[in-house]
């Protein structure tokens, strides 16, 4: 079992680990930030740059260190290696090179976005992005474009980490949503606007980092620390039904799958859960959800009790 | 007068043709090394000969080949990299239009070496006429038994296929042209693992260069030591040089690596000086990745030595006084033109190339494309140039593929040894503009 130091914490993990892994293992602060990786896909990362860490000792064999500085969502760990995140000037400079990157053709247009709150670049550009933009060209822009009946594209806030194109590979056979053109102008999209027809398109939303992808019928509905989430479940033949509800008094909002602490989703839910269960009868409600990361939705004290809420803003 | 290998025949009349290639002594080192040698020769000449990589990188080709996995029941493919686009750099067409048979030559050798069955080329897009041309090659090829099964009688077997890009610079990176052979969008993977490990449908490949595999033929003809001798030092063999801009011969030209810079750029059997008697001001030595030189240190060092034609005086000084060798594009400035000017211009060609799949290299080309753009034309801030430094400094090293480092290197080097031409564009936009511009004035761009 190879033993990796990052960020002056040791630990020991199988073989074939990354190093953001390992680094998930230790917790903490320490865990570089991940906008294209996602865990339960089978083929995902390696594109934001975000998560690049420095590799001051390669191995206990070879304890060179790395050129260059490595994606650490796709760099296996090996025996004695010694990474630098947090504590290493270049990373946290190229890490701030790499949010500003991502914001120039970003239209930072939070205040009307349906993410803000529970956006992973929102989050991201808050810890390592710089105040003011230095980018003063036009951005780029698209046309909002639907995804079948339920899910809107809106490619303008796009920052193309392909989640949504390989969670689509593997829920479906055939390859029907993929990236057209390239450079900045590449675009996501189903080819000539068809809409993905399969059951579990609908997670195209949960893995989407920023509000490219949206649920149509939440659109606009509410700003996310409005609501309540709950952890729920229902009787569902197509998928686990164990999702997260976000209530507003007595009504469903919205229904997502439950994401944890870097936001990733536990078991991706079917459509019919998601989309069409805003039945309050149809849930088995269990109890407030805790939303692990920083973040507005905490914010709201959901999770007390009404008369603990009194005393807590008191 | 330079020893000419790969362009030694290709001045005799019919060279293309399969008929006048064999009387002229083609495929004699395809016979030779069928019959007297076992693979693992033929890859210890090519290791002995010092061959390096002649697509930019320059690793050596013996090592890459030796470096090929070889689990048993797993077929090896051997991928020969002719989607030849970096501006400055003509090299390749100029071999495979006037002599195809000498790449297959290579390609059937390389791929005994490798124990490959089936070889692709994989040609760029526009180069469809090559691509014919190419084929017929391989046609006659295979009607004379040098292709196929069991190749003149030694049980060996090949099938070499040639197949067209669709016009992306991107699929010249080793790996995204695994990729787009495959059918699929010319993304570059991630690294490890190596081609050498999973290619081409997940099976171990090497790709290799034009003119690599093309100078693998007069490795086995002569022996490696033979060819070891021509160079200097770690460079050895002969390159092919395009050799382009401001010159009064522009064209490709064979060279023995370590001739003298100076006799390459002034001498009448190379490039035969600046053209209309200018000066020179700037030279690009690689292909337009590479790091542009000053005049003063084109012919010379920064420590005063001759700069010589070989992957290492080229490079030396690192970036701060050097550049590369790279794929042999051998671009040159006279005094009227402007840097800034082919600045904006590469950063455009890799603003309109990047793949888009890394942030650094996706945004920042575009961005510095915009930042060099507003400069050249009249509406620059002083801040600017640092701005532009800053953003080539952060998607330097930070991308997946050397796409993002070659957009980032010429306009590193075009700062750091032309700044005060980027500072008299800010200062004196309409001089600038007039001078550039001249007598085809754009009406929106004049200020």
């Amino acid at each position: 079992m190879p033993k990796v130091t990052i960020d002056g914490h040791t630990i020991e993990v199988a073989e074939g680990t990354t190093i953001l892994n390992a680094a998930r293992q230790i917790g903490g602060d320490l865990v570089p930030p991940a906008m294209c990786y996602y865990s339960k896909l089978d083929i995902s990362g390696g594109k934001c740059r975000t998560c690049l860490v420095e590799v001051t000792k390669g191995s206990e064999k070879d304890p060179r260190p790395m050129p260059k500085l490595v994606a650490s969502c796709s760099t296996p760990v090996m025996d004695g290696m010694e990474v630098g995140n947090k504590t290493s000037a270049k990373v946290m400079d190229a890490r701030k090179g790499v949010v500003e990157f991502l914001l120039i053709n970003h239209p930072l247009d939070c205040p009307i976005c349906d993410q803000a709150g529970e956006c992973d670049l929102q989050n991201l550009a808050f810890e390592h992005g710089a105040s003011g933009s230095r980018y003063e060209e036009e951005k780029r822009t698209f046309e909002k474009i639907d995804i079948g009946p339920n899910i809107q594209l809106h490619m303008t806030r796009c920052i193309l980490c392909y989640r949504c194109v390989n969670t689509v590979d593997q829920i479906t056979d055939d390859r029907v949503h993929g990236v057209l053109n390239r450079g900045d102008h590449s675009e996501i999209g189903t080819y000539i606007q068809n809409s993905i027809e399969n059951e579990f398109s609908g997670n195209v939303i949960d893995v989407c980092p920023v509000g490219a992808l949206t649920d149509k019928t939440f659109r606009f509905k509410s700003r996310v620390w409005f609501l309540n989430p709950m952890n729920a479940h229902c009787k569902c033949d197509k998928c686990s039904g164990e999702a997260v509800v976000w209530m507003f008094g007595d009504e469903i909002y919205r229904v997502t799958g439950r994401k944890d602490q870097y936001g990733e989703v536990k078991d991706f839910i079917c459509n019919t859960c998601r989309f069409d269960s805003k039945d309050l009868g149809k849930w088995t409600i269990e109890g407030p959800r805790h939303i692990e990361r920083d973040s507005v939705i905490g914010q709201g004290h959901y999770e007390l009790k009404p008369a603990d809420n009194v005393k807590e803003i008191g | 007068m330079g020893r000419k290998i790969l362009l030694e025949k290709i001045n005799v009349e019919g060279i293309n043709t399969y008929d006048v290639y064999r009387k002229e002594g083609g495929y004699e080192a395809v016979e030779k090394a069928l019959k007297k040698m076992t693979p693992d020769e033929v890859v210890e000449e090519v290791k002995k000969s010092g061959l390096r990589g002649r697509g930019g990188a320059g690793f050596p080709a013996g090592m890459k080949w030796s470096f090929i996995a070889k689990p048993e029941g797993v077929p090896r493919y051997l991928l020969c990299n002719a989607d030849e686009s970096e501006p400055g750099t003509f090299k390749d067409r100029y071999l495979m239009e006037k002599n195809p048979h000498l790449l297959i030559e290579g390609m059937i050798l390389s791929s005994y070496a490798l124990g490959c069955n089936t070889s692709y080329i994989y040609i760029r897009g526009e180069f469809m006429w090559i691509l014919r041309i190419l084929e017929k090659a391989i046609a006659e090829a295979y009607s004379n038994g040098w292709l196929g099964k069991n190749i003149k009688g030694s049980g060996f077997n090949l099938d070499l296929y040639v197949t067209p890009g669709a016009g992306a610079y991107i699929c010249g990176e080793e790996t995204a042209l695994i990729e787009s052979l495959e059918g699929k969008r010319g993304n570059p993977r991630m690294k490890p693992p190596f081609p050498a490990v999973k290619g081409l449908w997940q099976c171990p490949s090497v790709v290799n260069n034009v003119e690599t595999l093309a100078s693998v033929v007069s490795i086995i003809n002569n022996g490696g030591d033979e060819y070891a001798k021509i160079g200097i030092g770690r460079s050895t063999g002969t390159k092919l040089i395009s050799a382009c801009g401001n010159i009064t011969k522009p064209g490709v030209y064979e060279i023995e690596l370590g001739l003298s810079v100076e006799e390459f750029l002034y001498s009448d059997e190379y490039c035969g000086g600046i053209k209309g008697g200018k000066r020179l001001k700037a030279c690009v030595p690689g292909g337009s990745s590479v790091p542009i030189l000053p005049h003063y240190l084109v012919t010379k060092t920064a420590a005063g030595e001759q700069r010589l034609m070989s992957y290492e005086s080229l490079a030396d000084g690192g970036f701060a006084t050097g550049s590369m060798l790279g794929s042999g594009g051998f671009i040159v400035f006279d005094e009227d033109q402007c840097i800034v000017r082919n600045t904006w211009n590469f950063t455009r060609f890799y603003h309109h190339e990047s793949c888009g799949q890394c942030s650094p290299c996706r945004e920042g080309t575009g961005w510095m494309e915009k930042v060099l753009h507003r400069i050249e034309n009249g509406h620059g801030h002083m801040h600017d140039i640092d701005l532009l430094w800053d953003v080539q400094r952060k998607i330097e090293g930070n991308t997946i593929c050397p796409l993002g480092d070659a957009a980032a290197w010429p306009v590193a080097a075009a700062i750091r040894h032309f700044r005060e031409e980027f500072e008299w564009h800010i200062n004196e936009p309409i001089k600038c503009l007039e001078k550039n511009y001249g007598l085809v004035k754009e009406p929106e761009l004049a200020v």
